[in-house]
């Protein structure tokens, strides 16, 4: 009865206030629209940032110098970084927050909409000004997307647009972060205490802190970058008493930081599908809590680890490898919670269930590589291979890619009103899924046998091993097409869903009409509605 | 404005400001670091200063060596190369310019570089080249002839019975380095 009247409530208000053409887009405020905006953004740079991944695993795929020369290859490497991490993966969970926050805290929209739009905006720039410079003199920055001096001053014309564009998507996500904040800390529905919120709003308000924190730093070290090539200074040149170590110590400590603003959404994500699929509540949620705040403190603490051969006390390096080891214990809290939530659970095994589980298994896959090169000695074996390559992209294809996938078959049915296609969906899981592994797996093989990372070239022994996983990644690569033509399918039909389209979600957002009302909750859902969406 | 826009606000202002302090402290880590480096002696500043104070002069003026310099080319006729100075005398610790000539005789532009080498060869390690054009290839235009400086100091710690050291250099072309192959 309640929800009826809402409901009702909520359709008279969903037909007023929506511009139309584009404006509607241009001019967003909506939480709802700029959503939409980010996450049509992140797929585009994710194919454009996949493209490039081809060009590399193309080049790769047998020894010798094939397609193309060795400058462009190195400009593939660096560009497909820098579109995947700022262009995909955060554009990405800043869609879903912007899509879900609000709808999961009781909130009408963002706290702050126009600042939002702004923060999205930025983006498109931000990327037109990074991707252009494939076209200039001298080519696209092909230093690495580390940007370590002084190989990155040496980049020609492209060098200035590398490091504005890092500055505007800097300014974008720390706008985008400080959205998040205030509308989870001012936001919030009477009765939605901080310890009843979803485990997706926790992490990202856990996300947001990090990168209000970390990215402007980054946006430091480049400015310090930029005026060390036009202004003269030599905060890293070694003549006017500068170090250029000096840069990888600032660099990374935004760089470790930022891994856990690519990964800590989707903890949040996998928290909240698998008790769906599990029919049970999340086993240990404060301990959840607890344990991401623990690693986004420890993050802070550990960013040398990635430098371990630059030259180091001894002291500096035990401190960094034990501080790094300790990170295993919240995250194996949580993988452990995550396993238990699922004990003696009533599963079932639709689309987010199944990238929830992959999650759960490949990214701690990930999670035992990155332990083996936390080891010092073992480190200085590993250093710049393709172990280390292997070990960030089980943690970030399928742990934060996967993650979004996760993210994205949970909800699309909410935000359209339409269940997708489950049979395309899972046939995208299982593609997805095997040829993830026959890419990056043999990789570890690659890189315990010594093949070095960002070069064209491979000794003949390497041939067999990088021929499997070119072909791991031309698989997934074209997988990933059925993507963007499911939700197509999606957005324009499909059966109509409820409320709540897994009859096992809790959480606010099931309490709306899907699609939800143009506005969200323009009324603040009652306390039995917050208790009944907190079942944990 | 309503309580809550204003709470917004006020949030939204402090955040910024707490962004614009994680942008300054992103500059401050670099006193940091070298406050760091000098209170803990890591990243080797203090041996990095012991190697400076090693540059500082302090001769020993109760002492004098003999410093020879040989020269010789790889390819007989194609370059003249040569001491300014064929022998000096040095006090320990005191730095030291010896010049040499390098006259390209082979008609083309060519590059070239010069292979040191220390006799005893037990001496070597109290011979400290500060500056010396054998650290980097030399560019020499046809016809071109100049001189090159290398800086030297030897160490106080020199052996006492070391009266004599004999700095000797192997100039090669490029074409040398090919026939070489």
């Amino acid at each position: 009865m309640a929800d009826h009247a809402l409901d009702a409530a909520h359709d008279h208000d969903s037909h007023d206030h929506k511009p139309h053409g584009w404006r509607r887009w241009v001019y967003a405020t909506n939480h709802k629209d700029i959503g939409t905006m980010y996450l049509v953004f992140a797929c585009t740079m994710f194919f454009i940032g996949g493209a490039m991944a081809m060009v590399i695993r193309l080049e790769l795929f047998k020894p010798g110098m094939q397609f193309v020369d060795p400058q462009l290859f190195n400009s593939m490497t660096t560009m497909h970084a820098l579109v995947m991490i700022f262009g995909a993966v955060m554009p990405a969970w800043t869609g879903l927050a912007n899509w879900m926050i609000p709808m999961q805290v009781g909130a009408p929209d963002m706290a702050l909409p126009r600042l939002n739009n702004f923060s999205f905006w930025i983006l498109p720039f931000a990327f037109t000004l990074l991707l252009s410079s494939l076209f200039v003199p001298g080519g696209a920055p092909a230093g690495g997307w580390t940007m370590y001096p002084p190989l990155v001053l040496q980049n020609g014309a492209s060098f200035p647009m590398l490091i504005f564009s890092i500055h505007m998507m800097g300014a974008s996500s720390i706008l985008g972060a400080i959205n998040v904040v205030v509308t989870i800390m001012n936001m919030r529905a009477p009765g939605m205490t901080l310890l009843r919120m979803p485990l997706f709003v926790w992490t990202w308000l856990i996300t947001a802190y990090l990168l209000i924190a970390v990215m402007p730093v980054l946006a430091g070290a480049v400015t310090m970058l930029l005026t060390d090539h036009f202004f003269g200074t030599t905060f890293f040149t070694a003549a006017g008493g500068g170090d250029p170590v000096m840069f990888q110590h600032i660099f990374w400590f935004f760089g470790h930081p930022e891994v856990y603003i690519l990964i800590l959404p989707a903890f949040g994500i996998v928290s909240e599908v698998i008790p769906t699929f599990s029919r049970k509540p999340l086993f240990g949620y404060e301990a959840m809590v607890y344990a991401v705040a623990s690693i986004a403190f420890l993050s802070f603490i550990v960013w040398a680890h990635h430098m371990f051969t630059v030259g180091m006390p001894l002291a500096a390096q035990l401190f960094f490898m034990l501080s790094t080891m300790l990170i295993a214990i919240p995250t194996g809290v949580k993988v452990f919670n995550w396993t238990a939530t699922m004990w003696k659970g009533s599963l079932s095994f639709e689309p987010p269930m199944l990238f929830a589980l992959a999650f759960l298994f490949l990214f701690t896959i990930g999670g035992f590589s990155g332990l083996m090169l936390a080891i010092v000695p073992a480190d200085y074996q590993y250093q710049d291979t393709y172990f280390v390559v292997a070990h960030f992209h089980y943690v970030l294809v399928p742990g934060a890619v996967f993650g979004i996938m996760a993210g994205v078959y949970y909800w699309l049915p909410k935000w359209t009103g339409h269940m997708y296609n489950v049979r395309l969906a899972n046939w995208h899981f299982w593609l997805s899924t095997i040829f993830v592994n026959v890419l990056f797996f043999p990789q570890h093989f690659l890189g315990l046998a010594g093949m070095p990372r960002r070069i064209p070239d491979y000794a003949v022994q390497f041939t067999d091993w990088n021929m499997v996983s070119s072909i791991g990644a031309f698989g997934f690569g074209l997988s990933q097409l059925l993507f963007p033509l499911l939700i197509w399918q999606c957005v324009r039909s499909g059966a109509k869903v409820g409320n709540r389209a897994w009859e096992g979600a809790h959480g606010l957002e099931w309490e709306l009409p899907s699609p939800p009302p143009y506005h969200s909750w323009t009324e603040a859902p009652s306390d039995a509605l917050i208790a009944r969406g907190a079942s944990h | 404005m309503s309580d809550r826009q204003r709470a917004n606000r006020t949030l939204l202002w402090k955040l910024l400001a707490f962004a614009a302090g994680a942008f300054g402290f992103g500059f401050a880590l670099v006193p940091l670091y070298s406050v760091l480096c000098s209170v803990t002696g890591y990243g080797d500043q203090t041996q990095l200063q012991r190697k400076a104070a090693v540059a500082r002069e302090h001769p020993d003026l109760n002492r004098t060596v003999t410093v020879e310099f040989l020269t010789s080319v790889a390819s007989a006729g194609e370059w003249e190369f040569r001491p300014v100075v064929r022998k000096v005398q040095v006090h320990p610790g005191q730095l030291f310019t010896a010049e040499f000539f390098a006259h390209n005789m082979t008609g083309r532009n060519q590059v070239a570089q010069a292979v040191p080498n220390i006799a005893p060869s037990s001496v070597a390690a109290y011979f400290h080249k500060t500056e010396c054009f054998c650290f980097s290839p030399q560019k020499f235009t046809a016809g071109e002839a100049r001189q090159m400086p290398v800086r030297f100091i030897v160490d106080p710690a020199l052996p006492e019975h070391v009266e004599l050291i004999t700095l000797a250099y192997t100039f090669y072309d490029e074409s040398s380095r090919v026939t070489a192959r």
